[in-house]
């Protein structure tokens, strides 16, 4: 202060400053605030898988968003959590996006579980969640999930694409065989409750272990029992047991189907060329480079995968999709009707064709997932890698 | 359908289908051999695991519940062994370097703990066992691990049924490791001197037997047992870091049902568990399959508490 006061040339460089300063922070602050959109995944522990990509995602997309100028010239902040793939951890995460940092909009968490465990929180504060994970649970009764929304497709939709599929190819019996897991059971549900709606018969409806070493008497019973196609609904190592012994035992004639689970060329190089002539249906995510020019999808697609993989140096995965289909809503929300929580949920529920990574999304009010069987593209393995089946 | 079959061409593809599935219905006789090859095949390896359980209470009374990752270590050290290896060697190289396992966790985590009971030493080896699934998590990560069969890969066809050549090497090694321990006990100095431990580890002591030696020897030789167990299983089953509790599960069930302690009974047991296992599932249900095993072996328990071979006068002096 001294040095400034020495003389009038002082007095007036600091009045000059002063009314700059004045003139300029306003602005900058009421302008340039930046938009907050709260992450939790589980980057780490058991869902890593998913958790992973989806946090690769949402980060790179966050930056891209900022170097294009943000949303309407307000930065993009990302506050991303990592849940550790624990319902307890993910629940205080989730409390404390809300409470602490005070975000308008939430997407995640990648798992089901952690998600119905975060449905009470968001509720009661009000603040939309765009959840990564698949379960019907978490978007129905629609009445009890006024601020819930997912972006994962539903195992009713696999369920009925892959049914559809196999009345076209004349198929009516079906042999289904799923694992005794969470992941089993639900397909099993959604196998047993669609089947009769399509005019599908199910013959056989063969159960086994998550650790079992030999799948070959669950596949002779339902040689026995007339069926023209198996289903299996698994992830994990028995879903390539399946596929080898359903080869060992010579049953190739009988189509074989597998439950989205099996999108990854891993389990095809593990099952050792026994997948050969597998069906399955993949999010077209999977599988960019066989979409046909005209598929509405292919653009955006071809985009996030040249990015990704072009960083990452690893193939596109269907989580990572959610994620990128949950942030590209909530930027989109927040361009079109600012950081107000009930604001963003209302933009939500009426979004129509908004152009994803995991399929082309109509919400509703009674609808709070978008997505159709459609989603899903029928996928043949062949020559070691997936190509479209007709 | 994609491929086609030169009598299927012409055909509708809807009476394709039909005539298809008539023609891939099994009889009952194939449908039968069938079962009980798959489950001789996996109760031979429940019978092996039983084996290593037993050898290790004989000598000290107490339960070895890394038993199962002796399993698991055999499967996924035999895959990386038979990239570079041929299949003979990797063979050796697996068990013996699982064998080594088995005699650094005796050094360093039974050994060391003098006067204590043997429900600490139980508790000890479920933390071995732990920690083994840990360490191989961390080398081989979550996958499944998949390998060749020894010979070829196409099945064999017998009555109808089709049989995985695999399933007679299981055979055949289970059959030579049941062959050499009995040998072993009967002819070999230090098997007998093992015999000796097990019946009294006193009087062992006191006729100059080195029972300190005779229990690293078991825990050696339930390791050998488990990694060849876990070297031939892989090519039917794959393997990973996390399958070893449930084979440990599975073949201590076998021990139990045939007499804790009781080598014939073992084999026995595992077999009858893997054939009973296997026709559940084939023509009731496969939902309740391991249920039935565990239903089967707590109805013998129920009748005989010792076991299908176990001695009953000696299981009354044993803690367990």
């Amino acid at each position: 202060m001294r040095r400034f006061g020495k003389g009038w040339g002082g007095s007036v460089t600091l009045t000059f400053c002063l009314i700059l300063v004045w003139s300029l922070a306003p602005k900058a602050v009421t302008a340039k605030e930046p938009y907050k959109v709260g992450a939790v995944f589980a980057v780490t522990g058991g869902a890593s898988i998913l958790g992973e990509p989806e946090k690769r995602t949402a980060e790179m997309l966050a930056e891209e968003i900022n170097k294009k100028g943000g949303i309407d010239g307000h930065k993009l902040e990302l506050v991303l959590y990592d849940d550790e793939s624990d319902e307890t951890k993910c629940r205080t995460r989730v409390t404390r996006l809300i409470k602490t940092d005070k975000v308008p909009v939430i997407i995640g968490p990648s798992t089901s579980g952690n998600t119905m465990a975060v449905i009470a929180v968001c509720d009661e504060s009000k603040v939309p969640l765009i959840s990564c994970a698949s379960s019907i649970k978490i978007v129905t009764p629609v009445s009890e999930r006024k601020w819930i929304f997912k972006v994962a497709p539903s195992d009713s939709h696999s369920v009925e694409r892959i049914y559809e599929f196999l009345l076209k190819k004349g198929i009516k019996k079906v042999a289904i065989m799923t694992v005794s897991d969470g992941y089993g059971s639900s397909g099993r549900e959604e196998l047993l409750r669609v089947a009769p709606n399509v005019g599908i018969e199910v013959v056989a409806d063969e159960r086994y272990g998550p650790k079992d070493t030999d799948l070959t008497a669950q596949l002779t019973r339902i040689r026995g029992t007339g069926a023209q196609a198996v289903i299996n609904w698994s992830v994990g190592p028995t879903q390539i047991l399946a596929v080898k012994n359903w080869k060992e035992l010579g049953m190739t004639a009988m189509t074989f189907v597998q439950s989205h689970g099996f999108a990854s060329k891993k389990n095809i190089e593990l099952a050792g060329g026994a997948a050969e002539g597998v069906f399955c249906p993949l999010g077209r995510v999977n599988i960019p480079d066989l979409l046909p020019a005209t598929d509405p999808q292919k653009k955006v697609i071809m985009a996030y995968n040249e990015a990704y993989q072009g960083r990452f140096k690893e193939p596109l995965s269907a989580f990572g999709g959610h994620a990128w289909d949950a942030l590209q809503l909530a930027v989109e929300a927040l361009a079109a009707v600012g950081p107000d929580p009930a604001k963003i949920r209302d933009y939500l529920e009426n979004r129509k064709n908004f152009v994803g990574q995991g399929g082309v999304f109509n919400f509703s009010p009674a609808d709070h997932c978008g997505l159709t069987k459609d989603s899903f593209e029928m996928v043949v393995v062949k020559n070691g890698t997936w190509a479209l089946a007709q | 359908m994609k491929e086609g079959k030169p009598l299927w061409k012409g055909v509708p593809e809807r009476l394709s289908h039909e005539l298809k599935s008539v023609m891939e219905k099994l009889s009952l006789g194939g449908q039968l051999v069938q079962y009980l090859f798959t489950g001789v095949t996996v109760g031979s390896i429940y019978g092996m695991v039983a084996l290593g359980f037993n050898i290790i209470y004989n000598v000290t009374e107490m339960i070895n519940f890394a038993q199962g990752e002796f399993v698991m270590l055999g499967g996924l050290i035999m895959v990386l062994c038979a990239k570079v290896l041929p299949l003979p060697m990797a063979f050796c190289v697996t068990v013996a370097a699982v064998t080594a396992i088995g005699a650094i966790m005796e050094r360093s985590t039974i050994n060391p703990l003098k006067n204590t009971t043997v429900l600490t030493l139980i508790i000890v080896t479920i933390a071995v066992s732990i920690l083994l699934k840990g360490i191989a998590m961390f080398i081989w990560g979550k996958d499944p691990y998949m390998m060749q069969p020894f010979s070829g890969t196409e099945p064999l066809h017998l009555f109808g049924a089709a049989i995985q050549t695999q399933a007679f090497w299981v055979l055949g090694i289970s059959g030579i490791v049941v062959l050499l321990l009995t040998l072993f006990f009967r002819k070999a100095r230090y098997g007998k001197a093992m015999l000796a431990c097990a019946d009294n580890a006193e009087a062992a002591r006191l006729v100059g037997i080195k029972v300190n030696l005779m229990v690293l020897l078991s825990f050696a030789l339930s390791a050998a047992i488990g990694a060849a167990a876990g070297a031939v299983i892989t090519p039917i089953s794959l393997m990973e870091y996390d399958r070893g509790a449930l084979l440990g599960l599975k073949g201590f069930g076998a021990a139990v049902l045939g007499g804790l302690g009781s080598f014939s009974g073992a084999v026995v047991a595992g077999l009858l568990l893997g054939v009973v296992e296997s026709l559940c599932a084939g023509f009731v249900s496969s939902g309740y399959k391991d249920a039935v095993a565990l239903l089967l072996l707590l109805l013998v328990l129920f009748v005989r508490p010792s076991g299908l071979f176990g001695n009953v006068e000696a299981s009354k002096i044993k803690k367990f």
